[in-house]
């Protein structure tokens, strides 16, 4: 079934272009890796689909409905969930209002002037992170931690959300291989439990090749292949464009 | 009409020319060292007086008008270089507020220098034969000497230009307005360059002072009304674009001849008017870029919730508040009570400058617009107290909605300039419409009613409503809404992309900010019987930031420990000096150096260190 349905995208920067006419699917349940060399439009991609940024031309449909042209707020609300390549968390709180926060916006509960949030969905929140290993940060704050961990924290926000897209761009950088592994293994899962489909971009070729169930390949902002990672490896130009290998 | 037409636009283009003149600088110096400089309407005061003392002792002849002028140039230049030495070196990382807030001290000191080297009196240039020439157009005569002002604008901007596009220097200088990272890498000493670019934007300020002498006379306030006209031009034309205050500065120019003489009372409100359609269209201004932001304030600290000895010298001070009037004698009281309305004003700023993270340099206008609501109830519509009260806070939050919606969508600089050229029009206003607002000599006989008990009554009102605002206003940064608008300035993005709404955090923020400051002005005006255009004024806003600055934006205590010293301090220094702007200049100053976290931020990071 197709969740996320993105039809000859297109977006261009003062008239250079950096994403053009790019169509490609994700199913609900479905792992799909957007792979390409640096400035091939992956995070232009990814800002286009969750409303960061408006498209120049094409459409978006999430569950065969029209968002494009929509803002961020209202795409998340359709659910959504996204993780920034250059983190973004917010540096005033701990790691448990960070996501405290996230359950609060995904339960409609923001416009409350008078009960203290510190209180709310703190369980949620702390059971939320213990899925991600970082229960033991819960209080510290967000500002504090170290790379790896803030991009654990983003994808716990992300998933408070309940989302059932999720977009990450660049998940794992700046971590170690073990973790890697690790997040790349909870994403699968999640995936499969609950049906969530997910894009994600990532440098690192053997958590693409092992993670995904499919991989689209950029290129100078167009789309040069797509397929199973096995066809993918196969791929000539491919692997003369992207696995700097000369077919 | 043809001949009206033309005077006009002679006029305008003369205006402008002396606009372009005072902004020049400014936007020079913004666009290399990102610092905002209040001080440069002083520079541009010390101009004008510096040029009164050197032009009149000049042989009264062309060539003797034009060497005075630029040997004040290169005095104020000289000038604006040691500021930068002495003061600005130090402040380069610290945040944008710091650095305005650091030249508005300046400013303050300035001018009360320059009143004890001039004197108070406004000083007029004497006309010699060839200042006094005039041209006659129609029925009317134009001064020959605003023709030569009208060739100067254009030519000064093509040496800028030329120099910045032509010399070494130049290059080096726009590279650093580009992207200050890359002339670090190139290896260059920014200090230098910084001292010298300061030197430039001031020169220029010295220039415009001392040619405009002709024109207008040399006064002490104008270093603040200057300053406020030079921002405008910048921000319309983009901060640190050149060429975009020059546009900017036609744009004004002309708009103010033609709108004079159209229609009389409208000058301000069109200048405001095409300012914040600028920025609505263009949030960067005319040609302004995205890179020019201000630098960045650095991470904000962790806002944790008040720890228990925290809400025991709360509570202590609460007691003290309430037992205060039977101890203290009728002067304290007024002291406390303003003391308590200064709280209030300081928790509101706080809510919009620290969690929404929107600094504002017109906080006075809900004030003042607070106060002018509740006195034109209670002496226009005879309404009682209580009702005069909730008018003044309707009118300040109406006004602020209506005027958050074009400002929240700004950030920064940009964010607090639109604001502060609001209060100046609000301010205006409340000066030209006499009918209404009484003009300079404001609405008097704004009394509390008999039933409320005198002074004594009047204070624990105000405690309940002030202290008890400020308590509701911190109680709702500590719900949902509070951790939504920190959100929101913490990371942006990140707050949309969890489906929160940014636009309207922070403009219900504003909002609810600009009525509790109304709020409290709507008290002022009951406390002292009377409203005033200064209610309105610069000073006012900056007293907010003071208050809020010096108690530590980060913190939920700042406002608290910041309104209370601040008045303290205020009403000790006014009793104990005539020098009091020279003493509070000098105290800003010491409290940007040495507290840049605020006291209740150094407070805090002594106890959990
Ligand atoms: N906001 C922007 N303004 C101008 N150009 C941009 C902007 N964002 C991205 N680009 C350009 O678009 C291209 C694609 O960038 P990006 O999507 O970040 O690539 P990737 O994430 O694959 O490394 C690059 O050439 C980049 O310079
Ligand atoms: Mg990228």
């Amino acid at each position: 079934m197709t969740l996320l349905a993105a039809e000859r995208l297109s977006r261009a920067f003062g008239g250079v272009a950096a994403l053009s006419d790019v169509s490609f699917a994700v199913a609900a349940g479905e792992v799909v890796a957007l792979i390409g060399p640096n400035g091939a439009g992956k995070s232009t991609c990814f800002n286009l689909l969750s409303g960061q940024l408006r498209p120049s031309a094409g459409r978006i449909r999430l569950d065969g409905r029209d968002i494009t042209g929509l803002g961020p707020a209202a795409i998340c609300r359709r659910g959504v969930g996204r993780s920034f390549q250059i983190t973004a968390t917010f540096a005033s709180m701990t790691v448990r209002e960070n996501v405290q926060l996230a359950l609060l916006a995904h339960h409609r509960q923001i416009w409350r002037f008078w009960r203290p949030a510190a209180a709310a969905f703190r369980a949620e929140a702390q059971a939320l992170l213990a899925e991600l290993g970082m229960e033991a940060e819960a209080d510290r704050a967000a500002a504090v931690l170290a790379y790896g961990d803030l991009k654990r924290l983003e994808l716990a926000v992300a998933l408070a959300g309940a989302p059932r897209l999720l977009l990450m761009d660049e998940p794992t950088a700046g971590m170690a291989p073990g973790e890697r592994g690790a997040l790349m293994a909870l994403i699968r899962r999640l995936a499969g439990e609950r049906g969530l489909g997910v894009l994600f971009t990532e440098h690192d070729m053997d958590a693409v090749f092992g993670t995904a169930d499919r991989i689209l390949v950029l290129a100078r902002g167009t789309l040069i292949a797509a397929g199973r990672p096995a066809e993918i490896r196969a791929d000539a130009e491919v692997r003369r464009v992207y696995l700097g290998v000369d077919a | 009409m043809h001949g009206f037409l033309f005077l006009q636009l002679l006029t305008g283009l003369a205006s402008a020319a002396q606009l372009f003149l005072l902004a020049a600088g400014l936007t020079v110096i913004f666009g290399v060292t990102r610092v905002v400089n209040f001080a440069h309407g002083s520079l541009y005061m010390l101009g004008a007086y510096l040029g009164y003392s050197l032009i009149t002792r000049a042989p009264p002849t062309p060539v003797g008008f034009a060497l005075g002028a630029l040997a004040t140039a290169g005095l104020v230049a000289a000038l604006g270089a040691g500021l930068e030495i002495a003061l600005l070196r130090r402040l380069y990382r610290a945040p944008d507020l710091f650095q305005l807030l650091a030249t508005f001290a300046v400013a303050l000191m300035a001018e009360d220098l320059t009143q004890r080297l001039w004197g108070a009196e406004d000083l007029a240039l004497p006309r010699p034969g060839f200042l006094a020439g005039a041209l006659r157009i129609g029925a009317a005569r134009f001064p020959l000497y605003d023709l030569v002002l009208i060739g100067l604008g254009p030519a000064v901007y093509l040496a800028l230009l030329a120099l910045f596009r032509t010399t070494r220097w130049g290059v080096l200088v726009r590279a650093a307005t580009a992207d200050r990272d890359m002339l670090a890498c190139l290896g260059v000493d920014q200090r230098w360059l910084f001292t010298a670019v300061f030197a430039l934007g001031a020169g220029l300020a010295g220039l415009g002072g001392a040619l405009g002498l002709p024109d207008t006379t040399a006064t002490l306030q104008m270093g603040f009304s200057s300053v406020t006209d030079a921002f405008v031009v910048v921000v319309v034309g983009g901060l640190g674009s050149l060429s975009g205050a020059a546009l900017a500065s036609l744009l004004i120019g002309l708009l103010q001849a033609f709108g004079i003489a159209l229609v009389p009372r409208s000058t301000l409100v069109l200048v405001f008017v095409v300012m914040a359609a600028t920025l609505v269209l263009r949030p960067h201004g005319l040609l302004g870029s995205a890179s020019a932001e201000a630098a960045g304030a650095g991470a904000p600290a962790l806002v944790r919730p008040a720890t228990p000895a925290l809400r025991a010298l709360a509570l202590v001070t609460l007691a003290a508040a309430v037992a205060l009037p039977f101890l203290a004698g009728p002067f304290l009281l007024s002291v406390a009570t303003e003391a308590l309305i200064a709280l209030l004003f300081a928790a509101s700023l706080h809510l919009m400058m620290g969690p929404g993270g929107m600094a504002s340099f017109g906080h006075a206008a809900w004030f003042g617009l607070g106060a002018y609501g509740a006195a034109l109830a209670a002496l226009a519509l005879r309404a009682p107290l209580p009702l005069a009260l909730v008018m003044g806070l309707l009118l300040a939050g109406a006004v602020a909605a209506l005027f958050g919606l074009v400002v929240v969508r700004l950030a920064g600089v940009y964010l607090a300039m639109l604001t502060l050229a609001f209060a100046q029009i609000v301010w205006a206003g409340a000066m030209q419409f006499e009918e209404i607002s009484g003009g300079d000599n404001g609405l008097l006989g704004v009394w509390p009613p008999r039933w409320l008990g005198g002074p004594v009554g009047f204070y624990f009102l105000a405690l309940a409503l002030c202290a008890g605002g400020a308590l509701v206003l911190r109680r709702a940064l500590h719900a949902p809404f509070g951790y939504a608008l920190r959100g929101a300035r913490d990371a942006p993005q990140r707050a949309a992309a969890i489906g929160l709404d940014v636009t309207r955090l922070r403009w219900a923020a504003f909002t609810l900010a600009g009525a509790a400051a109304g709020l409290a002005g709507a008290l002022f005006a009951y406390a002292k019987g009377s409203v005033f255009p200064t209610y309105l004024g610069l000073g006012r806003s900056v007293d907010a930031l003071l208050m809020v600055l010096l108690g530590g934006v980060g913190t939920m205590s700042g406002p608290f420990v910041g309104a209370l010293v601040y008045t303290g301090l205020y009403d000790a220094l006014l009793l104990a000096t005539d020098a009091w702007r020279l003493v509070l200049g000098a105290a800003i100053i010491a409290l940007v150096l040495l507290f840049p976290d605020g006291l209740a931020g150094a407070a805090a990071r002594r106890m959990r260190a």
